[in-house]
């Protein structure tokens, strides 16, 4: 806390500030330097590591394509399932129950909180034989886990929309709740969705303690699998995936800030909407 | 249980909620109870898919935990093995370990968010570092355990060009494999996952408070001290006791660095899950279950109560 006290102001928006100004990159660089090191660093030791040629042969591993279409498949059911679920919820509990909203982010933190280690527990006693020969008992668990992201991003979304407004307005013109849910909002939290996708997508493609559990042999089961005879490979699939997930990130972040600044909205990061003018901004 | 509690209170609320939206204006008691019932039926598909998918599981868990295995009779054997021997030992690590991985990463996350919130000019320099904490913090397992063996191991790369420089660091008593080593490693998913969930609490931070402040003759510590600092200090242990639960949480990284050498509760249940368990201790898996849903439940309430305090601020 200590050096956080002593830090220069948030916005360089008025003249002491301003005067300040110089002090600033010297404590953030320090920082943002010694991170970058701890995060990079084991890449980079992984990347020499596993060498170059590993990367070709992760695609002709034998279970290489079933492992990546099961992961797949279960990222875009859990995807469907959870925004028809958490969309709509979250939407009602805006305009007509706000008081839930307390009580709606304490029940979405659960799943982050309580360890998937214990929750498999229960779901494997209680789930029907039947479900649970299924990979798509996977799937419905994977909901849960994503809720908690999905339900931010989407609170974030509305909190930056003039919600009433815009439905006061669809009501006036005749629109029924699911027509302004439709055409007027969805249309309108098309980023935050975006976000909570991408955040769903990357949990469902690394999550590891569940799947292997229930024993079902998802990608990040599969690549575990050649820690033990093959550890370049496996270090080079984790490496690649990680980062693709982060490429598709920073694409659909730019081009949601782009879409936001075109219809006057603010800068669009993962959790948040800030105010790109915090100067003029209330 | 207060964990019960939380997550079965949509269907007594919508009750209680029946009677408290009686109006004046409404035509009679029945018809109004009706339209606040109708109103409440819109979260219902999510009271039933939270009731289905966690409520029942996590019932499942503490029923087991005071079952025999086989004959199902009620018996408070389970709870015995859970809190003695090596499974108390595994509850010491488990939380010494979650402490210490929630406060050193909860520092050093306020620190970069802060660092990136500052940065006015640097978008880009923001979207790099919010989308790769959105990567981090998924990041852990086998695959993470392997980043640092390949790194910071007794002849791995770093440490050699450490041992270079005259920095014999594994002579020194370094080394991945005791607590020490895991709370390092753990630091990789801890820190990106600070840096997202503390950086709407600052962003709760008016710039219009800071012009007052300045306004009255406050200088920066001055700031920090009586404004700032109380606004976000129960967002910034809100935020540390979030990351608390992750690091109990964690299973596959502390199992992939440690193959079990240091007893940790996660990895205790999950070997009770794959059948390694002594005659007549089936259900002491069930047993740790609930001793982690007991600790979550207490974190969980203080992280209420402060988030209670937070928000009277952060709108």
């Amino acid at each position: 806390m200590a050096a956080v006290a002593q830090a220069p102001p948030a916005p360089p928006a008025s003249a002491p500030a301003r005067a300040r100004r110089g002090r600033v990159p010297a404590w953030r660089w320090a920082i943002l330097l010694v991170a970058g090191i701890y995060f990079l660093l084991p890449l980079y030791a992984a990347l020499r590591f596993a060498g170059i040629k590993a990367y070709g042969s992760v695609f002709s591993r034998t279970g290489f394509t079933d492992a990546l279409w099961l992961s797949v498949r279960l990222a875009i059911i859990t995807t469907l399932i959870t925004l028809a679920l958490m969309v709509p919820t979250t939407v009602y509990v805006h305009l007509r129950l706000p008081r839930l909203r307390r009580l709606m982010e304490g029940i979405t933190i659960l799943p982050i909180v309580i360890p998937p280690v214990v929750l498999i527990v229960g779901v494997l006693q209680v789930a029907p034989g039947s479900l649970k020969a299924t990979p798509w008992l996977l799937a419905l668990e994977y909901v849960i886990l994503a809720m908690p992201f999905a339900y931010r991003a989407i609170d974030t979304g509305l909190r930056a929309l003039d919600v009433k407004t815009l439905t006061e307005a669809a009501e006036s013109l005749g629109a029924g709740w699911g027509a302004t849910l439709w055409r007027v909002i969805l249309p309108n939290l098309r980023t935050a969705m975006l976000s909570a996708t991408v955040l769903i997508i990357a949990l469902v493609l690394g999550e590891f303690t569940m799947a292997s559990l229930d024993l079902y042999e998802t990608f990040p089961v599969w690549i575990v699998q050649f820690d033990q005879t093959d550890a370049a490979t496996s270090v080079a699939a984790s490496l690649g995936a990680l980062f693709v997930t982060w490429i598709v990130l920073m694409l659909i972040t730019w081009a949601g800030t782009r879409q936001a600044r075109r219809t006057g909205g603010g800068e669009v990061t993962l959790f948040t909407v800030a105010r790109t003018d915090t100067t003029t901004g209330s | 249980m207060p964990q019960t509690d939380t997550v079965a209170a949509p269907e007594p609320r919508a009750g209680s909620g029946a009677g408290a939206a009686q109006s004046p204006t409404r035509a009679g008691p029945l018809k109004s109870a009706g339209t606040a019932l109708a109103r409440y039926a819109g979260v219902l598909p999510f009271a039933v898919y939270v009731t289905l998918g966690l409520l029942i599981p996590v019932i499942a868990i503490i029923v087991g935990a005071f079952q025999a295995p086989g004959t199902g009779a009620l018996t408070s054997a389970n709870l015995d093995t859970a809190t003695h021997g090596v499974y108390l030992q595994g509850f010491e690590n488990s939380l010494l370990l979650s402490v210490l991985a929630s406060v050193i990463p909860g520092i050093l996350g306020l620190l970069i968010a802060y660092a990136i919130f500052t940065a006015k000019r640097g978008r880009v320099l923001r979207q790099v570092v919010i989308t790769a904490s959105g990567v981090f913090a998924n990041f852990g397992g086998v695959p993470l355990a392997f980043l640092f063996i390949a790194s910071f191991g007794s002849t791995a790369l770093v440490t050699g060009w450490l041992g270079d420089i005259g920095l014999h660091i594994w002579d020194w008593g370094f080394t991945l494999y005791n607590l020490a080593g895991v709370v390092l490693v753990y630091l990789y998913f801890q820190v990106p996952l600070m840096v997202l969930v503390i950086l709407p609490a600052l962003e709760g931070l008016r710039p219009a408070w800071r012009e007052a402040a300045e306004n009255l003759g406050a200088r920066g510590w001055q700031y920090w001290r009586h404004v700032g600092g109380p606004v976000l200090f129960p967002s910034f242990l809100g935020c540390v006791l979030l990351l608390f639960g992750s690091a109990m949480s964690a299973y596959a990284t502390a199992e992939a660095l440690t193959s079990g050498t240091i007893p940790l509760t996660s990895i205790q249940i999950g070997s009770f899950l794959n059948g390694n368990v002594i005659a007549g201790q089936e259900n002491a898996g069930k047993a740790l279950a609930l001793g982690m849903i007991v600790i979550i439940a207490v974190v969980m309430t203080a992280y209420a109560l402060l988030q209670r305090r937070a928000a009277k601020w952060l709108r």
